[in-house]
């Protein structure tokens, strides 16, 4: 059995989903806004206590999720916890966790008839409030405001760009890093500054 | 409360609905299918709005119930009585004080704040539902954002009327994509929805539709060049209160015609007579 399993969930599974459910509903109505999660979670390496709380929101037997190699070994407590089915293709899945931007056009961007079936990624990176600047302009937003992640890669603004354009379609992002998030919804376009 | 999980749905319903709430918030206007589950009260009495309410609730908040503008009415007390029991949460009839504000039918006459979310009860979440009764085609319809059959609909309301006859219930198009029902809040409510600093969360328990319009999002009333969008009002002042800005419920006071026309905002009412504002029956009433 993994050791990994050995370390627990949520301390209280109730307030503590809410909680971050609340940050997650928040950041998507307002793309870019930063909110503080899982501060009391001791998440599974290579998780981020962000990422791991998002998981724990969001996720179950009934979201078939995909795990790319670099997250692959928080695997078993992700089974254990969410009891979420782990799946190997990327689509597919209705949530994918990733250390590093995957192909994005691999991800289920949803059907013009289902926009909503697209799969949601969350997206650890290095940093959240410091960084290169995004410049967010969109639902949600009186006027652009800036995002500042450090972890992206140079190609990501093209990458989302072209997500965007999808729109109703499109794959939505959930940042994580450390205890911080934001979220990308589809309906948000962005600009590096 | 004993013997119920927190809010009363369990873990496994409110993530399905938080997931449903998130798609919900990314594509404005779209709506999205949910499990709604039986509730211990009947389809048609707000169990949509409940079920939102449910899953967004934590317990630091305060949740506000009004039906039609009213605080004090049998659905806005028992829905207000049921969260206070399932979840132990605070309570509030004003509007400033509340973190959570579920409304059927209205939306409250003060500015919301960013920091609060209003939860909307739905009964009819598809806004072409009278005018096409297929789903596959309407789903189809949105997908293409085919709204012909809507703008028709108002062109023959103008030329057999000589104005839109829809008072409530009156379509709406947010993010200049989705075709929406406002639910069933009085077309003078319409522009609060435009660009409202709050967050806004539709649930249609009986249709298991959920909806979201995200803050400062565009929500344009449909309309024709030559033939504006106007808000109705009664033309009178609040007898109580004598706002002359306020929606305004007809009440029949006696038989023989008396009418009075009233804040249907009862927070809205109570606030400004507190303040000192008396409307012409207002003073009758002191008076007595």
């Amino acid at each position: 059995m993994s050791t990994t399993i050995a370390l627990p969930g949520f301390a209280d599974p109730v307030d503590e989903a809410q909680a971050t459910f609340r940050a997650v509903l928040d950041a998507m109505a307002r793309p870019g806004r930063l909110h503080r999660v899982g501060e009391r979670l001791t998440a599974p390496t290579p998780l981020d206590p962000a990422t791991a709380a998002v998981l724990l929101t969001l996720v179950d037997n009934e979201t078939p999720l995909w795990l790319d190699a670099a997250a692959a070994a928080a695997r078993d407590w992700l089974a254990f916890h969410c009891g979420a089915m782990i799946i190997g293709a990327p689509h597919g899945a209705a949530f994918a966790v990733a250390l590093s931007l995957p192909d994005l056009d691999a991800l289920s961007a949803g059907t013009h008839e289902a926009p909503e079936s697209s799969a949601t990624l969350i997206l650890q990176i290095t940093a959240l409030g410091t960084g290169v600047g995004y410049r967010l302009s969109g639902p949600g937003l009186r006027e652009p405001a800036m995002l500042k992640a450090d972890g992206l890669p140079a190609g990501f603004v093209a990458d989302w760009q072209r997500n965007h354009a999808l729109y109703p379609r499109g794959v939505d992002i959930i940042l994580c890093a450390g205890t911080v998030l934001t979220a990308l919804p589809r309906s948000v376009s962005i600009e590096e500054v | 409360m004993k013997g119920y999980n927190f809010a009363y749905l369990d873990e496994q319903t409110k993530r399905m609905i938080r997931r449903a709430l998130l798609k919900a918030v990314a594509i404005p206007g779209h709506q999205v299918p949910f499990g709604s589950r039986e509730m211990p009260l009947p389809y048609g009495w707000g169990t949509g709005g409940i079920q939102v309410t449910a899953s967004v609730l934590g317990a630091g908040d305060v949740l506000k119930v009004i039906d039609q503008g009213a605080d004090d009415t049998t659905n806005a007390v028992s829905i207000r009585r049921f969260f206070a029991r399932t979840a132990g949460v605070h309570t509030t009839t004003r509007t400033a004080d509340a973190t959570v504000i579920q409304t059927r039918h209205r939306i409250p006459e003060q500015t919301l704040r960013d920091d609060q979310i209003i939860v909307y009860q739905v009964p009819q979440p598809e806004p072409l539902y009278r005018l096409e009764s297929s789903r596959i085609e309407t789903r189809r319809m949105h997908a293409l954002a085919d709204y012909g059959l809507m703008h028709v609909k108002l062109y023959e309301d103008i030329a057999r009327f000589g104005q839109i006859s829809i008072s409530y219930d009156y379509p709406v198009m947010v993010n200049r994509r989705h075709l929406m029902s406002p639910s069933p809040i009085p077309a003078f409510d319409n522009p609060k929805l435009h660009r409202m600093p709050t967050l806004q969360l539709f649930g249609a328990g009986r249709e298991k539709r959920i909806y979201a319009i995200p803050p400062w999002t565009e929500v344009r009333s449909l309309d024709f060049d030559d033939h504006p969008f106007r808000p109705i009002r009664a033309p009178h002042p609040c007898g109580l209160c004598g706002a002359t800005d306020s929606y305004l419920d007809e009440v029949v006071i006696d038989d023989r015609g008396g009418r009075l026309f009233v804040c249907s905002d009862t927070d809205h009412c109570a606030e400004r007579r507190a303040a000192g504002h008396v409307g012409t029956e207002g003073l009758k009433e002191a008076a007595e």
